[in-house]
């Protein structure tokens, strides 16, 4: 049925665009040090719980009731505290283990994960189970009359626009400024780089920036979406943002937002259409990883993999 | 310089790490009661409970800790078992088998621990029934559903008793499921039904029970579609339902998905009632997104109309406990309260030793009280004699029973 394949479609979208903003952050991570930061779904996870805070315990009830009031600061609320979060985690995780082997900022990445989602639950009142996330943005849906109607969540149109926009503005900042040609400089190599006058450990704090910056919108804006949180969606989405930035290529933006939404779209339409209905719809996503994988070992826009003298 | 960041780094990181430490292996020291007047000469048993007092599940595992605690103080109070004072242990399994097994491990690592109350999960009590049974310990759950857990993998065709240890004051799916087809189909005239459950144990058993009873009841069962149970977007399994226009859904699983999921249908634009056991009534399905008019069956009546439960309502409620009895409050009391008279059924005549545990689960299955629930003992296979269930609803913040559905199930 026509309105079935096309709500798949939506219901795709929306999650992929999610994903997406998520895998932003992996993959300008990597691409600047190289590092699977797997701590970063957490980051997500944390920005939803800053929100959430921030609304339950700062904001007047009249600012609640207004979603036009309450949404940005609930965004700079998240945002700021990924970022802070983030940063934190750049400085005494990942920094000091600068010059080891790769292999030891990866299990610290698994560690920071593990230490904060238990940290969410040890210090945030109530975490130990669910806790319902203000439904700010309109709640309900707009019904497309095309055939028996085509469900669109305001808030998934929001998660659309949102992302969509952010990851071009990432795009043209990485492209354009100077700040971005930093960026650029590093990933290529940082030792040059710092001969021509980059300070690499800037550069690279500012990745953790922008990449806390994305994970926390992307926190309050799933928290919206879907009415609740609980400390495990950091690690559920992390896995499939990180499968996204490799799908896409690590390392690369573009990369990110169509491998979210390659993903976003095979479980929608991979639920609905293929055999074992939605109890296997992860499997699918996970299928295609390998089938790219095998043919397209970088991924959709990745580069060939340099190997250093 | 270096050598120190990284010091105070991995100081850091310990010390977060020894946090996490502290938050999912809580030990709670075995609490006793007071019962100073009692004689306590011959020791302390200890009272086992294995239930999710973490994780999502924990608004129902924290008001079984308890209620179970309440009639352990109770007994120390009353001197119920002479000559012993008892002690209670509650161990966090978060709802986890593999965290479950290694509770049940701890406790039946110590040879006072003379029954253990739990599980929660139908899934967990899998897991602790052979462990507990190796010990010879008895296990009385309040809240599993899962019929083979009492009658065997065959519970349908060749009912068999896998553990003698085994007891539980829930009755099952077997019951509950029809129960609640009867109820949706007959009661509320639902003709095209959604299934859906969550894969584990008591979600799948609960809704294939469900599903066979209704069909034959002359309703279609439209959809049977699966979710995860730590999926939080359920709009693919919505849209794929939609497509049948159900006018129900019913659920086998807990609350922490099937509030979010009664939110995600109304949101698009389904506006048809969510119906579920025993595992969605609780608060925080409402909080979590369930609507008003959302359905679910219970086991036994509800313990605010009971005259038996009155005396355990006002009780609890004098203890001063932070958190609700919830679902399985009086199962809970009653179930530990069996356990309590059979020690001291079993005990009267001679002192506690490892091996007089087998007199211990032979008294159990014994047990013939009046409790908190209604009437408590055990059929041939462990399973209550008590199969009364009623239906909840939604109204406002929390669900509330409806009037004249309280009945136990016939065929």
């Amino acid at each position: 049925m026509l309105s079935t394949l096309l709500s798949q479609i939506v219901n795709g979208l929306v999650l992929g665009a999610l994903i997406g903003l998520i895998a932003l952050g992996y993959t300008m991570v990597y691409g600047i040090i190289q590092l699977i930061n797997f701590a970063h779904g957490e980051i997500f996870m944390i920005g939803a719980y800053g929100g959430l805070a921030m609304f339950t315990y700062l904001l007047p009830t009249f600012v609640q009731q207004q979603w036009y009031l309450a949404l940005p600061l609930l965004l700079v609320a998240g945002a700021a505290v990924s970022v802070a979060v983030a940063v934190a985690m750049e400085r005494f995780a990942y920094r000091p283990l600068r010059g080891a082997p790769r292999l030891a900022p990866l299990i610290t990445a698994l560690g920071v994960s593990v230490a904060l989602q238990e940290a969410v639950r040890v210090f945030y009142p109530g975490a130990t189970s669910a806790l319902p996330f203000p439904r700010i943005f309109l709640e309900g849906s707009y019904i497309v009359p095309i055939g028996d109607g085509v469900p669109i969540r305001y808030t998934g149109v929001l998660i659309i626009v949102v992302s969509l926009a952010l990851a071009v503005g990432l795009q043209l900042f990485v492209d354009r400024s100077r700040l971005g040609r930093a960026m650029r400089a590093t990933a290529q190599d940082r030792d040059v780089a710092r001969l021509m006058g980059i300070d690499p450990d800037r550069v690279i704090v500012l990745t953790f920036v922008l990449g806390g910056l994305l994970a926390g919108v992307a926190g309050i804006l799933y928290g919206a979406d879907l009415g609740f949180i609980n400390i495990d969606i950091g690690f559920q989405t992390g896995i499939f943002a990180f499968t996204a930035a490799v799908l896409g290529g690590i390392g690369s933006i573009r990369g990110a937002i169509v491998g979210g939404l390659v993903i976003g779209l095979v479980k929608a339409l991979g639920g609905q259409y293929l055999p074992g209905g939605t109890a296997y719809d992860y499997v699918w996503i996970f299928v295609v990883l390998i089938v790219v994988l095998v043919f397209r070992p970088q991924g959709f826009f990745g580069e060939t993999e340099r190997v250093r003298a | 310089m270096t050598r120190r960041r990284t010091l105070v780094t991995a100081a850091i990181l310990v010390g977060a790490l020894g946090l996490t430490a502290c938050g999912t292996n809580r030990q709670e020291e075995p609490q006793a009661g007071g019962g100073a007047a009692c004689d306590t000469s011959k020791g302390t048993l200890i009272i086992g409970m294995i239930a999710p007092l973490s994780g999502g599940l924990s608004a129902l595992g924290l008001g079984m800790r308890n209620s179970a605690q309440l009639a352990v103080d109770q007994a120390n109070q009353d001197c119920t078992v002479a000559g012993y004072e008892l002690a209670f242990q509650p161990e966090d399994d978060q709802a986890t088998p593999q965290v479950a097994g290694q509770a049940a491990t701890l406790l039946a690592s110590n040879p006072n621990v003379v029954g253990v109350i739990g599980t929660l999960n139908s899934s967990t009590g899998q897991t602790v029934q052979p462990i507990l049974n190796e010990r010879g310990i008895a296990m009385i759950s309040p809240a599993n559903t899962a019929p083979a857990l009492t009658m065997g993998e065959n519970f349908a065709t060749a009912p068999e008793r896998p553990f003698d240890n085994y007891f539980r004051t829930s009755t099952t799916d077997l019951v509950q499921g029809p129960f609640a087809a009867n109820y949706l189909v007959q009661t509320a005239g639902k003709q095209r039904i959604a299934v859906i459950d969550d894969g584990k144990t008591y979600g799948a058993n609960l809704a294939e029970q469900f599903a066979q009873q209704a069909t034959e009841l002359g309703a279609q069962v439209v959809a049977r579609e699966r979710v995860g149970e730590k999926d939080t977007d359920f709009s693919g399994v919505i849209t794929a339902i939609r497509g049948q226009n159900p006018d129900a859904v019913y659920y086998g699983g807990e609350y922490p998905v099937a509030g979010p999921l009664s939110n995600q249908l109304a949101g698009a634009g389904l506006d048809i009632p969510l119906m579920g056991g025993d595992g969605i009534v609780n608060a925080d399905f409402v909080s979590l997104g369930g609507r008003p008019g959302d359905l679910a069956t219970s086991i036994g009546a509800p313990a605010e109309t009971l005259p038996s439960a009155e005396q355990f309502v006002s009780d609890y409620e004098a203890a001063g406990f932070a958190e609700g009895f919830g679902a399985y409050g009086a199962l809970t009391y009653d179930a530990t309260n069996a356990l309590i008279q059979a020690l001291a059924t079993a005990l009267a005549d001679g002192e506690y030793a490892e091996d007089r545990r087998a007199d211990i689960v032979a008294a159990v299955q014994a047990t013939d009280m009046e409790g908190a629930s209604g009437p408590v003992s055990f059929d041939e296979f462990g399973d209550t004699t008590n199969r009364v269930l009623t239906v909840y609803t939604v109204e406002g913040a929390d669900f509330a029973p409806v009037e004249g559905s309280t009945g136990a199930f016939e065929g």
